[in-house]
């Protein structure tokens, strides 16, 4: 028995010793990948010939729109309507693929980073670009620049505050896999413990139910929390925008070079105009809301 | 003076050196033993470790998994966050034990008078460990508030423990009636012919017997429950495994996901000798009074 | 005075008849000795004295009074007869001591120094005192089977019922046990005793029966039984007993 805890912990101790061995330089994982043409039959693709895209499930509004086909729950990213999916649709175009080549995959937040193979191109899904994250995945440039905000109940004590510091004596929550948390650490240092929920199903109950007494999300999705999840709810206001600001961009495999053509194609529909113009047709409710300081 | 043929002879000396050799032999044959053990046990880790390290995904495994900067700043947060985890589970652990306990006394009632009692902590028991524990946490965290009756709490940790109390009870029940019904019916008859009560055999003969003897499963589903209390995270409480994930999603590392771990580990391997030892100790005293 | 009286009992066990119409009674301070083949039905007899097996038919008096009508308090019943079984049955996670006191205080209520002080006298009478603070598993068989008698007389009880207390005993500790009961029975103990050892029954008995296929065969004196059975199955249950020599 002691012979076998033994061996047990010197296997332990060895597989440590040798993932302990530095990381730092994170250049040592993945190689550079494709070339660096982005002409459509030289692109690195999962699938020659078709675009694939992750995002997960359900795809919540006003990111996605439409009717939902199986299996896509709440609403539909084969629509084309919906802020991302409409990015989505203009960066494949811009790429050279017509809607047909496009594919859509589920995939689940946390297997966005997992390490191994993609199962997808790139995966757009409200993932916030942070120094961190980018060392394990590459991100491509905003499409989009990120306010938080905070959704509470109409009527409660908190519904009436107005600044940042009248935040703190609260109990608040985010989503998992947001930077909304970070943010209420960072920026609001509430008092009371902030809750982090797996899902939005979780936090939006959680929220109706009073057990936290506001939610902590970007601002677009605030809109959509309040116009459809939880009645009698408001956008109790935005926090102002970082410098250098927080933003969304589209995740791919460390070092693949797709990310440069699909910065090629933002760039172009950003000097285009296109982008703004997306975001005025699906984003437009989520400015008018007061700004906390 | 006699020689040392005749002192090899004397019958005490004779058994005491056949002892000693044997012994010796016996030694030496334990040591080779020991010294293949140790030499196979250290060519199977080479061999898993070279298997493991040439993988073709290690380097990202590596990076991902095991970056002892990853690891050791995440640990801070999580070990904090952890205590929510010792709370509930040291309180749920003495509800469990006692709600447990009734429904095992109840399932042991004789006769058709108390079959609906019986019936019932049946199936409680049933439902119990039918029910996947994170449903009844999910059903219960959100559902009860969700009926807004007044004097209905609204804790999260509070209806998580209730439902891990509700759960965990189904499972030491069950482990209770196997103590109870181990224990020889012939205790039960010396009790009961001396005048005692079949509550007072219960209490003082019978469960005293049967919990000791199943102090290892016992302590196996208290082991179980310290994991579920990562339950309550679903519910966006910050404990442990909760926090363990947030840094996961922040810096798209597993790193925290190990510190953890290894906080659930070092409270579970204390627990456990303490089980190996209390068995031994046991041991003993199993020995008299239940001769069939 | 009529000490038990059992009245035409009858007791199955499934299909199988164990006890198939006993009829047997003993006065104040008589020993009466049952003597008889493995499944006999002796044990069970016992038993459905001291009410741990419920009678088909037949009827069971404690003092004259009738412990087999319905709605008798059993708990009540035995408190006053004592049985001491085969396997000792000592309760392990308790010390000697405990082991006596136990029912004294919680059936009796005497109070711990009350009930303590009357195991004390007893263990001492038996020459156990100086173990009472051990627990079961350190004691030898006969060492605990002497114990598990004292435990059922610190109850006082009116009647004993001992169930082949020696056959799980190495032959050099029965001795020691059979005393104890050679002192019970001078000290006027009502007794109903199963055994295999035949030169004890004759001994201390003053009465034997002899069981066979759940009735009583044969009954009378000891001399009687065992020198000059009248029935025909008596004496070839004497004769293997004779032939294996334990008479």
């Amino acid at each position: 028995m002691f012979l076998a805890a033994g061996a047990l912990v010197l296997a332990l101790l060895a597989l440590a010793a040798a993932g302990c061995g530095s990381t730092k330089k994170s250049s040592a994982g993945s190689t550079t990948t494709g070339s660096s043409n982005c002409a459509k039959g030289d692109l690195n693709l999962v699938t020659p010939g078709t675009l694939t895209i992750g995002t997960d499930n359900p795809a919540f509004p006003p990111w996605y729109g439409g009717t939902p086909h199986k299996p896509w729950q709440v609403s539909d990213p084969r629509s084309g309507e919906g802020y991302e999916s409409a990015v989505a649709y203009a960066v494949a175009k811009q790429l050279g693929f017509a809607k047909s080549d496009v594919k859509w995959t589920h995939v689940p937040f946390s297997n966005s980073f997992a390490p191994g193979p993609k199962s997808f191109d790139f995966d757009i899904n409200q993932i916030s670009f942070t120094p961190a994250r980018a060392k394990q995945v590459s991100f491509s440039d905003s499409y989009y620049d990120v306010n938080q905000s905070v959704v509470v109940n109409k009527g409660t004590p908190i519904a009436s505050v107005s600044s940042v510091a009248g935040l703190k004596p609260y109990s608040l929550g985010a989503q998992l896999g947001t930077t909304s948390y970070q943010f209420i650490k960072d920026k609001i240092k509430p008092s009371k413990q902030p809750s982090v929920f797996p899902s939005n199903a979780g936090a939006v109950q959680a929220l109706k139910n009073k057990q936290i007494d506001g939610l902590v999300v970007d601002l677009p999705t605030a809109f959509y929390v309040t116009a459809v999840q939880v009645p009698n709810s408001k956008v109790l206001g935005q926090f102002p925008a970082e410098p250098g600001g927080e933003h969304f961009g589209m995740v791919f495999a460390k070092g693949n070079s797709l990310v440069h053509c699909v910065n090629g194609a933002l760039t172009k529909l950003r000097n285009g105009g296109t982008l703004q113009q997306l975001q005025q047709k699906w984003l437009a409710k989520a400015t008018g809301a007061p700004t906390l300081k | 003076m006699a020689s040392e043929g005749d002192r090899r002879a004397d019958p005490e000396v004779a058994s005491r050196r056949s002892r000693l050799l044997s012994g010796f032999r016996l030694e030496a044959e334990g040591a080779k033993g020991v010294a293949i053990a140790l030499l196979s046990t250290a060519v199977f880790i080479a061999v898993v470790i070279v298997a493991v390290t040439q993988s073709a995904g290690w380097p990202e495994v590596k990076r991902t998994f095991f970056d002892w900067g990853d690891i050791s700043s995440s640990f801070p947060d999580i070990a904090r966050a952890f205590k929510l985890n010792v709370e509930i589970f040291l309180v749920c652990e003495v509800f469990i034990l006692i709600f447990a306990l009734i429904l095992a006394v109840l399932r042991s009632l004789p006769g058709p008078v108390f079959f609906p009692l019986r019936a019932l902590a049946t199936i409680y028991s049933d439902l119990a460990r039918g029910v996947p524990t994170i449903l009844v946490v999910a059903v219960l965290g959100y559902g009860a508030p969700a009926l807004q009756l007044t004097g209905v709490p609204r804790s999260r940790v509070f209806w998580a423990g209730v439902g891990l109390i509700l759960i965990y009870s189904g499972y030491v029940a069950e482990v209770y009636r196997a103590g109870i019904e181990s224990v020889h019916p012939s205790q039960e008859a010396a009790a009961r012919s001396l005048g005692l009560s079949r509550f007072q055999a219960m209490r003082r003969v019978i469960l005293p017997q049967a919990i000791r003897r199943v102090i290892p499963p016992l302590l196996n589903d208290f082991i179980g429950l310290q994991k579920d209390t990562a339950l309550v995270g679903t519910l966006g409480v910050i404990e442990a495994f909760n926090q363990s994930q947030i840094d996961t999603n922040a810096t798209f590392t597993y790193g925290a996901y190990l510190a953890a771990a290894a906080l659930f580990v070092a409270i579970t391997i204390p627990l456990a000798r303490l089980t190996d030892w209390l068995i031994a100790r046991d041991r003993r005293r199993r020995q008299a009074g239940a001769l069939a | 005075m009529t000490a038990v009286r059992l009245e035409n009992v009858h007791k199955s066990f499934g299909e199988s008849e164990v006890l198939r119409g006993i009829d047997l009674e003993l006065a104040d301070h008589e020993v009466v000795c049952l003597i008889g083949a493995s499944g006999s039905g002796k044990s069970t007899l016992l038993r459905c004295v001291n009410l741990l097996e419920r009678l088909d038919a037949g009827r069971i008096f404690l003092g004259g009074e009738e412990i087999t009508r319905r709605g008798v308090d059993v708990n009540a019943v035995r408190r006053r007869i004592g049985i001491v079984f085969q396997a000792f049955n000592l309760f392990p996670h308790m010390t000697v001591l405990r082991n006596v006191t136990l029912a004294p205080r919680d059936v009796l209520d005497l109070s711990r120094r009350e009930a303590e002080q009357r195991a004390l006298e007893l263990l001492d009478r038996f020459g156990l005192a100086d173990r009472r603070d051990e627990y079961p598993d350190r004691l030898s068989g006969g060492q605990q089977q002497r114990v598990a008698i004292v435990r059922a007389l610190a109850m006082r009880p009116e009647l004993m019922l001992l169930d082949e207390v020696t056959s799980a005993l190495d032959p050099e500790l029965v001795a020691d046990v059979l005393n104890v009961i050679r002192e019970l029975a001078a000290g006027g103990m009502t007794m109903l005793i199963a055994t295999h050892e035949m030169g004890f029954a004759r001994d201390i008995a003053n009465r034997v029966c002899f069981l066979d296929g759940g009735l009583i065969v044969e009954e009378g004196g000891p001399d009687e039984i065992f020198a000059r059975p009248k029935q025909a199955r008596t004496q070839r249950f004497l004769e293997r007993i004779i032939e294996a020599g334990r008479l």
